[in-house]
């Protein structure tokens, strides 16, 4: 009984709040966060519908064993339909305000119609208010987390908003709470600002009392951290370095996206990796990181808290810049980094300040500079658009600038915030866009990575690396180590991963715990806290339920099996020009089929009645 | 012959005095291993998690094998991960 069993229903148009039960059916079928909101969400809305609309719905969801004492317990989630893809959106965060949610007593909000003037929800436990939010519109992130404490007097409460990009319609804008951790993927910020909804603010002191099994959970979660605290890569790696010290052994292998994805391996790499963030700087002596952080009931803390170097162009006379706030993760260096070929480990940790000062998905930016660097010397876009700034590869002057733009929606920061699909054919060149389903890829190149690619092809979101994330085991070797090269056994990999994650994203839990944890270390933990038996067995095959039930979604919406590939640039016109994987493109198409097969689809990637049957969809 | 050595996090503080950023270039003999090499700069084994020739994965039983060949890069990480 780890539920609450409430449900918020806020309709936006109405300005009204109701509490209705959970669906404690759909929760023995779907768990909980993302796939218990994806099932709301199925339900409620037409896939066909137009996704900044007042018919598309937002949902903030808690896992049951979010705000438990389970380590990592702090995680919520925001589903939706994209307005980036079209697709189905779920959006993963932590920080703490997942707890605050779930111990003022609420699983889920569910988000519908459209506000007629600026509002943000306010939680104290079970009094809940929509309230208005005139003052906070045209305010950073940052400024109305500030703005709304001051109006509570509350320090204790959690702010999750929108900032300016959102408002001006960027296409790939985030929610952040907690200042700078974010549910940050496919545009989930647009979405809440088309329903001028700035903010939800909570403060919850019920705390999570209701567990099916009190001394059996104290129990299982006890174990769970010791797990992670033994484990090397969860007890020691990721708490050290954070997950940026993938930086070298990605640019080591050969997978490193660099420059818009031509090149595999970015020669800058070290200049802006875990390594580097380390080393003090000339300046000022100080290292670029200050400590590492940890969300809500983490026992890992891979999180970077980080300065910029106060003599760096990009923050002179601005000293709002000069304190310590979220650091590079490798997703972001990635992107703002080797993506845009921008060596400047300064002016990625200013982009990435930005990103969270108002709320934008530094993977889908930095993706979209690099394609907006490409048009430029390709000469499709010029000085004209770029306020004659250089826009060239390599520019850390244009990537903070473009962070500034897309930040508050001017100069070409609006063409920015559209993305690069729509960036790349608004300029005549679709070809530079590096996006599947409309969304940009992540960090590792699947050129060098074959599994990845086939991951990336069919992530119901799109690009996307935390859909299943077999670098693991093609990598890093968790749990075993498979060759990165080979295609393979690769889609009975990608299924696994993505069923099993998608178990792990419904649990409240972080899926950084699988670099120590299996399905069969979660299963205890969920099975103490819920009602009902909750095996590692059952979990995968919610994990499984929950994949074909967004697949279902995606086709409602329109997309077919011809959406699941890959730009040309990776699987014909452009090999790997060096490292291990020289020569080779991803194969796709050698995956593809087999993985189809896999999951009980037809040869057209329809999931077909019998697997529907055997999943109860 | 002449190989590359990287050692990367925790790792680094093994490199000898005047390395470059978490390298070193270093003569082997043919019949050197990548333990061998640990065992030079007194790497911890254990520690040696991640071990990449030229961005090759070594399996665990290479890592004792003599694999080596003019301008090879050896590079280590202790158990890391990311996403």
């Amino acid at each position: 009984m780890a539920w609450t069993r409430k449900v918020l229903r806020v309709n936006l148009t109405e300005g009204s709040l109701q509490e209705e039960p959970l669906n404690m059916e759909w929760a023995n079928d779907y768990l909980g966060q993302r796939g218990l909101a994806t099932k709301y969400l199925v339900e409620e809305i037409d896939p066909k519908c137009d996704a900044l609309g007042p018919d598309n719905k937002m949902i903030m969801t808690t896992g049951p064993l979010t705000g438990t004492m389970a380590a990592t317990g702090g995680r919520y989630s925001v589903v939706t339909k994209s307005p980036l893809t079209g697709a189905i959106a779920c959006s993963n965060s932590g920080g703490f305000i997942g707890n605050e949610i779930k111990s003022a007593g609420w699983d889920m909000v569910i988000f519908e119609g459209k506000s007629p003037s600026p509002v943000y929800l306010y939680l104290e436990d079970d009094n809940a208010q929509l309230l208005p939010a005139d003052d906070l519109w045209g305010k950073s992130v940052w400024e109305a987390d500030e703005l709304i404490h001051t109006k509570h007097q509350d320090p204790l409460i959690r702010i999750a908003a929108i900032g300016r990009s959102a408002e001006q319609g960027c296409l790939y804008a985030a929610i952040v709470n907690d200042l700078h951790r974010a549910a940050g993927r496919s545009g989930v910020g647009t979405v809440m600002a088309s329903k001028n909804l700035k903010a939800v603010a909570a403060r919850g002191t019920k705390g999570v009392g209701n567990i099916e099994n009190p001394a059996e959970f104290f129990k299982a979660t006890q174990e769970g951290k010791k797990v992670l605290a033994e484990n090397a890569v969860t007890g020691e790696g990721l708490p050290s370095m954070g997950t940026q010290v993938l930086m070298n052994v990605i640019n080591e292998v050969g997978a490193m996206p660099t420059r818009n994805m031509r090149e595999v391996q970015f020669e800058g790499a070290g200049k802006i990796s875990a390594e580097a963030m380390h080393e003090p700087r000339d300046n000022d002596g100080k290292p670029n990181l200050t400590t590492n952080g940890a969300c809500f009931g983490c026992t890992i803390a891979c999180g970077r808290i980080s300065t910029i170097d106060q003599g760096h162009f990009t923050v002179e006379n601005k000293p709002q810049y000069w304190g310590n706030s979220g650091g590079l993760e490798y997703e972001a260096a990635w992107a703002l980094g080797s993506d845009c070929g921008v060596d400047d480990l300064d002016a990625c940790t200013y982009a990435n300040f930005l990103c969270n000062e108002d709320g934008y998905d530094p993977i889908s930016f930095g993706s979209t500079v690099a394609a907006a660097m490409e048009l430029y010397e390709a000469g499709a876009i010029t000085k004209e658009h770029t306020d004659g700034i250089d826009f060239s590869f390599g520019s850390a002057e244009a990537l903070a600038k473009a962070a500034e733009w897309v930040s508050t929606g001017e100069g070409f920061g609006k063409d920015l915030g559209l993305g690069s699909k729509r960036l790349c054919e608004k300029y005549g060149h679709p070809e530079f866009s590096m996006t599947v389903k409309g969304q940009e890829f992540p960090a590792y190149d699947p050129r060098g990575i074959q599994g990845i690619g086939l991951a990336y092809a069919t992530s119901n979101r799109g690009a996307c690396h935390l859909r299943g994330y077999t670098i693991a085991s093609e990598i890093l070797g968790i749990p075993e180590k498979t060759d990165p090269l080979e295609t393979e056994g690769k889609a009975e990999l990608v299924k696994a991963f993505q069923d099993a994650t998608a178990a792990v994203d419904s649990t409240g839990l972080c899926v950084f715990t699988t670099f120590a944890w299996t399905l069969e270390d979660i299963a205890p933990q969920v099975n103490a806290a819920c009602e009902g038996d909750w095996s590692a067995d059952k979990m995968l095959e919610v994990g499984e339920r929950i994949w074909n039930m967004e697949r279902d979604f995606n086709m409602a919406a329109g997309l077919t099996g011809k959406d699941d590939t890959l730009p040309k640039r990776l699987t014909k016109d452009m090999a790997a020009n060096s490292g291990p994987a020289e020569g080779k493109v991803n194969n796709l198409a050698e995956m593809l089929p087999k993985y189809y097969e896999v999951r009980g689809w037809t040869p057209d990637g329809v999931p077909t009645d019998e697997t529907r049957q055997r999943l109860g969809l | 012959m002449k190989i590359t050595l990287k050692l990367y996090a925790g790792l680094s503080q093994y490199l000898p005095d005047g390395s470059e950023k978490h390298m070193t270039k270093l003569s082997v003999s043919e019949n050197e291993t990548a333990f061998s090499i640990l065992d030079r700069f007194n790497v911890p084994k254990e520690d040696a998690h991640l071990v990449l020739l030229n961005g090759v994965y070594l399996e665990p039983e290479e890592r004792e094998q003599p694999k080596f060949k003019e301008g090879d890069t050896l590079a280590i990480w202790p158990p890391v991960a990311g996403g």
